[in-house]
């Protein structure tokens, strides 16, 4: 019935920019040789991802041996979680793990298992905004804290923490302290010259590059184990072969994203916060969620009490928007997400949850038409609710 | 295009309601597909109308033939009014049937008052039945499959549901709809399909209903017709009327369960001769007209799921409620059970058979 197709679904995945996919083409067929390799058709591929190598490197102010490829920001939290908290272990014994309850799973379920392996694991309390404070880390910090991960900006409620103060915390005291950055990099400058963090992880698929390649920067000097052994590709670190058109694809994406946050961002920054005043006037019993303005620029997100967020999101579809939640859940078996639970939301909120993120595509028209259909979805969706009850 | 109609097919993972998809997509109805969340006993035993590969099941149909799914969760809705029910009804002696309260409350009530919230005109279902507008009038029929008709099921439905039902399998007989599940290339052509109920875990309802139902009534006395003492038995809700099985007594011939005095916790048994009901009351009475006959009705009588019907006459007996005179007596009329009015093909609506 529908012809419309707006997507606000940004912060789950983007399409990949027509001039990346361009710059990735000739690496699949033209240029196919395995970097590691002595002859000429691997130095020319080696030659090319040492150039995206070298391209993140610009971007984030690093050098360029402190950026690992990876197959994904999973990965990339993985390695940089497992990887610090068992060479610290290793070399000083350190098993105390510190990171917080709104960390992404790739962060939380790592370091939950780590616990198997004799680690200890304490979460960081967080404000009703998803925020950590420097002074709840350093109660915490101990000798013997392995490392310490913060999300830089949560995927569900957009909320920035305040990473330069909990890296300088960690620095003081010679503690690794990684950044789940998977989020903030499609939308906010990361300088790793003046952000003391020691590892960091992205994923490209977030800012317009393809799925199935992340990167970890990972600061000279810290000691870091890899969990995927095999051949010696990335300094040891991450065995396998590289996905060069993919490699390519990060480095391509990532430059011309930093180049346009200014560009973009104004435009992410008004239609957010069209959407985060607008909807709470328009729709009874609706709550912003996150920090109201320490948030991600193409970020808006919110809960409505006594809604089924999974079937808001499933009527918005049928409307022709893609929109997503803090538990999207697929089996028709919702719980409410751990980072709603974690900033105190009651069940009765926390299940109905709306994270409507922008992008590049996104029109004022688009945010205007879906503010003009969501509280009538809404208040349908209440109405059929009660009358089970 | 069938533009101006937008259908939810309420889709299982199984080969009848894939293929009603599958039939409405290439009639041009746009389409989606919704599979509700129902009540379980605990993970370890997952309602087998949604378990988790029913699901992947469906997302994969939806996938092939390139609509939406979604799933809803109606849990609670069902535990209350479906599993409640069936306990409630084995704890008044009676044999529910869950089924129906399904169909009454949760897929033709819940699930169409969601879909249509969700942007849909019609309900969908993979039911073997067909439904029929002369002039304004929304008729009920049994299926083409005479085998498999579902209408027994479906005479709890109103006029308003009916007019936003839509049953595309009911001019189908079984083989045809596998034959077009190969047709159109279904994964699910060949599955089989479960009759068992939806929410009861592999131990069996017994073993459900003695794990659930604490207030059910406990052993008693089995007597005969003179009222003597013969046996005792395990607890009414373990017995049906008709039934031979597990009676566990001796006799020159065998013995059936005749009826169930629950105020007494006695079981009567007698000789198959002795079985037979030529009158019974049914309530909760559901027109499918909306109004009923004026009058008293001659008609077919069903008073159980692909039982053949009979004749019976029909007389109104208060709000909601008949007496069902029938020409010959049946061996199985069941309290708890639905008896299902039936004008030659057309259901005329349906109501419980009253202790």
């Amino acid at each position: 019935m529908t012809a419309r197709q707006i997507y606000l679904d940004h912060a789950a995945t983007t399409p990949v920019d027509p001039i990346v996919l361009e710059a990735m083409l000739p690496y699949f067929g033209e240029v196919f040789g395995n970097p590691s390799s002595i002859h000429r058709w691997g130095q020319k591929a080696e030659a090319a991802v040492e150039a995206a190598r070298s391209d993140v490197a610009g971007v984030l102010h690093c050098l360029p041996e402190e950026v690992v490829f990876t197959g994904c920001g999973s990965e990339s939290d993985n390695l940089a979680l497992r990887g610090a908290a068992r060479a610290a272990a290793r070399i000083r014994g350190a098993r105390h793990i510190l990171t917080t309850p709104v960390e992404h799973h790739a962060v939380l379920r790592t370091a939950e298992q780590l616990t198997q392996e004799g680690f200890e694991l304490e979460l960081l309390p967080v404000d009703g905004c998803g925020r950590v404070s420097p002074k709840d880390l350093e109660s915490r910090l101990r000798q013997d804290t392995a490392i310490v991960s913060v999300i830089f900006a949560n995927n569900e409620i957009g909320t920035i923490n305040p990473i330069a103060e909990l890296g300088a915390l960690c620095r003081e005291r010679e503690i690794p302290f990684h950044t789940d950055a998977v989020q903030a990099a499609s939308q906010l400058a990361l300088d790793l010259r003046e952000l003391p963090v020691d590892l960091l992880s992205i994923g490209a698929h977030k800012f317009y590059g393809p799925k199935g390649v992340g990167a970890l920067f990972i600061r000279r000097g810290t000691p870091l184990d890899p969990s995927q052994t095999g051949g010696s590709q990335e300094s040891g670190l991450r065995a396998g072969t590289h996905n060069v058109p993919l490699i390519i694809g990060l480095a391509k994406a990532l430059v011309l994203t930093a180049a346009s946050l200014d560009e973009h961002g104004g435009h992410y920054r008004r239609l957010r916060d069209k959407l985060i005043t607008e909807i709470p006037l328009r729709i009874p019993d609706a709550r912003v969620t996150g920090h109201p303005d320490e948030r991600l620029p193409n970020h808006a997100s919110f809960v409505f009490r006594d809604l089924d967020g999974n079937q808001l999101l499933a009527a918005l579809d049928l409307q022709g928007f893609g929109c997503s939640s803090g538990s999207a859940c697929k089996t028709g078996d919702p719980e409410p997400s751990d980072v709603l639970t974690a900033i105190g939301l009651p069940r009765e909120w926390a299940l109905g949850s709306l994270r409507v993120t922008v992008g590049r595509s996104t029109a004022d028209d688009d945010i205007q038409a879906f503010l003009g259909l969501l509280p009538d979805v809404v208040s349908l969706l209440r109405l059929v609710a009660v009358s089970r009850t | 295009m069938n533009q101006l109609e937008r259908i939810a097919v309420a889709m299982s993972g199984g080969v009848d309601s894939s293929v009603a998809a599958a039939l409405l997509v290439e009639q041009g109805y746009d389409v989606f597909g919704i599979m509700m969340r129902l009540w379980s006993d605990g993970p370890r035993s997952p309602n087998r109308c949604c378990s988790p590969n029913d699901m992947a099941q469906a997302r994969k149909v939806a996938g092939q033939l390139g609509i939406p799914f979604y799933t809803l969760d109606v849990q609670e809705t069902f535990k209350r009014q479906v599993v409640d029910f069936f306990l409630d009804g084995y704890a008044q002696g009676t044999t529910p049937n869950p089924c129906m309260e399904c169909n009454r409350w949760i897929r033709w009530t819940t699930l169409l008052e969601h879909a249509q919230a969700m942007g849909a005109t019609h309900l969908a279902t993979g039911h073997y039945a067909r439904v029929v507008e002369e002039g304004g009038d929304f008729r009920l029929r049994r299926a083409r499959d005479r085998n498999k008709d579902q209408s027994y099921v479906l005479s709890v439905m109103t006029q308003s549901q009916l007019s936003q039902a839509r049953l595309p399998l009911g001019e189908y007989t079984k083989p045809e709809v596998r034959e077009h599940a190969r047709r159109f290339k279904l994964s699910v052509a060949e599955r089989k399909e479960s009759q068992d109920l939806c929410f009861v875990g592999s131990e069996g309802y017994r073993s459900f209903l003695s794990s659930h139902a604490a207030c059910l009534p406990g052993p008693g006395a089995i007597v005969d017709f003179a009222g003597r003492i013969i046996g005792e038995h395990t607890g009414l809700a373990e017995y049906t009327i008709g039934q031979r099985k597990g009676i566990r007594i001796a006799a020159a011939s065998p013995l059936y369960v005749v009826a169930k005095d629950l105020v007494n916790n006695r079981l009567t048994v007698g000789p198959r001769e002795s079985l037979g009901n030529s009158e019974f009351v049914a309530g909760r009475v559901n027109w499918v007209d909306g109004h009923g006959p004026q009058g008293p009705l001659e008609c077919l009588v069903q008073v159980r799921y692909r039982a053949r019907e009979t004749e019976a006459s029909v007389i109104s007996d208060g709000e909601a409620q008949v007496r069902v005179v029938l020409s010959n007596p049946l061996p199985d009329v069941t309290p708890g059970q639905a008896a299902v009015f039936y004008d030659g093909e057309t259901c005329l609506g349906g109501g419980t058979i009253l202790p």
